[in-house]
């Protein structure tokens, strides 16, 4: 579904990606993990286009992604980032529907496909007249993820959605974005730099390290196989953490 | 049929200017005095309307009025006329100025009667006693002390040549010409220059010596007027000639003494004048009953109209340049640089330069270089602010909007424009205010305003007349401000209120 092939970025500064080949299988879940730096939000940001590669390119489905198909591409991927990322002066309604008005949906379809995602997410109708400053942490990123979600698109890309919540508040939606990603069954990149949350979310795990790829393949590979000595050390560095819930 | 088009729009322009007589005036208390004069002497014969383009701001730019049509006559001075206007060296007679005035289709005429020159003054008690009438006379007694203001002394048509001209040993002082009349009034210093009309001439009682070998220009009143003028308003021309002779020197000082030290309102000195020939001592009201008077006098209104014209059609117009540009400037930080730079700059001309300036470009006095003028000096607030409210918005809610895919447009006007809303109307409010005081200097150019009440008080020293044109500007701007912030709760999306210190 997503292809990359020789992309690299480097800024002034130096290496963001050095030129990587990934590819992400359609309807898979896959996470991207490594310390801050590593270039796993780049990666997600050339991906939707934010950032353009100075190598190789981007192919969405059968498509080269370019300036001049990147807002309709722009389209079938949702894209959610850490606290949300709505715009203020719209209501939380406004934020999921502005796009598909814009796009000139018909007011019958938005407002079924509202109340379909609200359900989905868990958002009581009440709640999509506020404004987000009037929402709790964990209300955003659901209104953030129906906004994503609203032209049901086939990708969906999340830059660490859970990173600004409160523990319990993340533990609850970590559950939650499971529950919805089994059942739409989208090709879904999510961004973390926990690898507990990594191996619960994942079947497939990118672990970076300073622009390069260390290693990828699932937690269970990453236990036993590591390709070297940092995927261990990686791990042990966050193992309180990854002690199963009782 | 385009043609015909035209000629109905120009149907009631025509009328217009068939039914009505401009007069206008340069900024000091003769010109005002002598510009109600003739609105006065017009008016009276019922033939046409007459309004008053009082207090433009230099000879340059009444002249400008006067060639563009924008007024048809106003007083002006034989010397002025030679040596400013046609840039002649040498005096000339009224025939002489005439054949070239001609070809402009302008003319000079109807010798008011008198000569406002520089002339040399005395004391009059002390004249008498000294038995002095004219500068020759000065030349019996050395001793007598000169004060003489430094431009007069330094001129080469000054101080020096007259010395020559008359044969005169004094060792004169400079002396600023603010202080001259109170060091002659009490006698420390014998001899000073003055203007021959100068209303402070009469305060101090102080005598004009004659000019007997006629040293100094003659700069004599006479009416400056568009050569049509007697041809559309024949019954206004000949009472207008009829003020050939009417003004001696000695009636111009007492009417600009009125004016300027009883501070009798200019209409009323000359009404005055015209109804009695003779001049009348004028007694000035208590000061707080005479600035309320003024301040909601007959002119409130027009005034009042004229400045909010000035101010919201000059803020309308700052506002669609303003915020083009600014967006421009918010979203290609190349081109900040020099459109920040460039409407910084333009605040930095003086006032009175930008206006002759955009009055020379758009060949024309009044409103439309004034909103011009204001046009400018509003565009940097309104620019800066759109440019750093757009620069301001969080990375992650403009990329928000990118990675949602809206386009360019639909993000600025959806997204980014609304983000930006309160800093933009911050940026308008600042021009607003500004552009309320600002639009005082409006009355430099005819264009109205209380400035005009401003300008008129700096003329005659009048700080009553000053606060009743400064006054309602600043209620205007305090009310400006106030209405903003009540709009400020229209226009600002409800969900960026009271957000300060809200986590981002």
């Amino acid at each position: 579904m997503i292809t990359l092939e020789g992309v690299g970025k480097s800024y002034d500064g130096g290496v963001a990606l050095a030129p990587v080949s990934l590819s992400f299988a359609a309807r898979s879940t896959s996470v991207l993990i490594g310390p801050s730096g590593c270039g796993k939000s780049t990666l997600l940001r050339l991906i939707v286009g934010l950032v353009h590669p100075d190598s190789g390119e981007v192919r969405i489905g059968n498509e080269t992604l370019r300036p001049d198909n990147m807002e309709r591409l722009r389209h079938g991927i949702g894209y959610v980032i850490q606290d949300g990322g709505l715009f203020p002066h719209l209501t939380a309604g406004r934020n999921v529907t502005l796009l598909a008005s814009y796009l000139k949906r018909s007011p019958g379809w938005i407002a079924e496909r509202c109340a379909h995602l609200a359900e989905l997410m868990r958002i009581p109708a009440s709640l999509l007249s506020r404004f987000p400053r009037e929402l709790s942490g964990g209300q955003r990123q659901r209104v953030s993820l129906m906004r994503a979600l609203m032209l049901d698109p086939p990708v969906l890309l999340l830059d660490e959605p859970l990173g600004a919540l409160d523990p319990v508040t993340r533990y609850e939606l970590q559950e939650e974005l499971k529950r919805v990603f089994e059942e739409l069954a989208k090709t879904v990149v999510l961004v973390t730099h926990d690898m507990s949350e990594a191996a619960f979310f994942g079947a497939r795990i990118v672990l970076l390290r300073a622009g390069r790829i260390v290693q990828a393949g699932s937690f269970d590979e990453f236990l036993h196989r590591p390709a070297e000595r940092y995927v261990t050390d990686f791990i042990r560095a966050q193992r309180a953490a990854i002690v199963p819930a009782p | 049929m385009r043609s015909l088009l035209a000629l109905l729009l120009l149907v009631p322009a025509l009328s217009w200017a068939q039914s009505t007589v401009n007069v206008g005036s340069k900024r000091f208390t003769e010109s005002y005095i002598l510009g109600e004069i003739l609105v006065a002497t017009v008016q009276a014969t019922g033939e046409a309307r007459a309004t008053h383009q009082q207090g433009l701001g230099n000879t340059a730019i009444v002249f400008a009025a006067l060639r563009g049509g924008v007024i048809d006559v106003y007083a002006e001075y034989t010397g002025t006329i030679a040596f400013e206007l046609l840039k002649k060296t040498s005096p000339a007679t009224l025939e002489e100025l005439n054949r070239e005035l001609a070809p402009l289709g302008l003319a000079a005429g109807v010798r008011l009667g008198f000569n406002n020159t520089y002339a040399l003054a005395m004391r009059d008690d002390r004249a008498a006693e000294l038995n002095i009438a004219a500068i020759s006379d000065l030349k019996r007694l050395p001793e007598l002390k000169f004060g003489l203001s430094q431009e007069f002394l330094n001129r080469r048509d000054g101080w020096p040549a007259l010395a020559r001209a008359y044969g005169l040993n004094a060792a004169p002082r400079g002396l600023d010409h603010g202080l001259a009349y109170e060091a002659a009034a009490s006698g420390r210093v014998d001899v000073i220059d003055v203007y021959s009309t100068d209303a402070k001439l009469d305060k101090f009682r102080l005598r004009v010596l004659a000019d007997d070998r006629g040293f100094f220009p003659k700069y004599d009143a006479v009416l400056l007027y568009r050569l049509d003028l007697p041809k559309r308003f024949p019954r206004t021309w000949e009472a207008l000639s009829r003020l050939e002779g009417r003004i001696t020197a000695k009636d111009m000082v007492a009417l600009n003494a009125q004016a300027e030290i009883a501070g009798v309102p200019f209409a009323e000195v000359a009404r005055g004048f015209l109804a009695g020939g003779t001049v009348r001592e004028g007694a000035r009201p208590r000061e707080s009953r005479r600035f309320v008077a003024l301040l909601i006098g007959e002119d409130f209104w027009r005034l009042t109209a004229q400045h909010l014209l000035l101010v919201f059609a000059s803020l309308a117009l700052s506002i669609a340049g303003g915020v083009p540009l600014g967006i421009w400037a918010g979203r290609s930080p190349p081109a900040a640089g020099w459109i920040l730079g460039s409407v910084g700059i333009l605040q930095t001309i003086p006032s009175l330069a930008l206006l002759a300036f955009l009055i020379t470009l758009t060949g024309t006095i009044g409103t439309a270089p004034a909103i011009a003028a204001l046009f400018l000096y509003a565009l940097l607030p309104i620019v800066r602010s759109t440019a750093s409210g757009l620069a301001d918005i969080a990375l992650p809610l403009r990329e928000s909007a990118q990675a949602l895919g809206l386009p360019s447009g639909a993000r600025l006007r959806l997204i980014e424009l609304p983000l930006a809303a309160r800093s933009i109307l911050a940026g308008v409010k600042t021009s607003a205010v500004i552009n309320v005081g600002t639009a005082t200097i409006a009355a430099f150019v005819g264009a109205g305003g209380y400035g005009e009440r401003i300008v008129a008080g700096l003329a005659v020293n009048d700080n009553t007349v000053l606060l009743a044109g400064a006054v309602p500007a600043a209620l205007m701007a305090l009310t400006m401000q106030l209405g903003f912030d009540i709009l400020d709760r229209w226009l600002i999306p409800a969900g960026l209120r009271h957000e300060e210190g809200a986590p981002a």
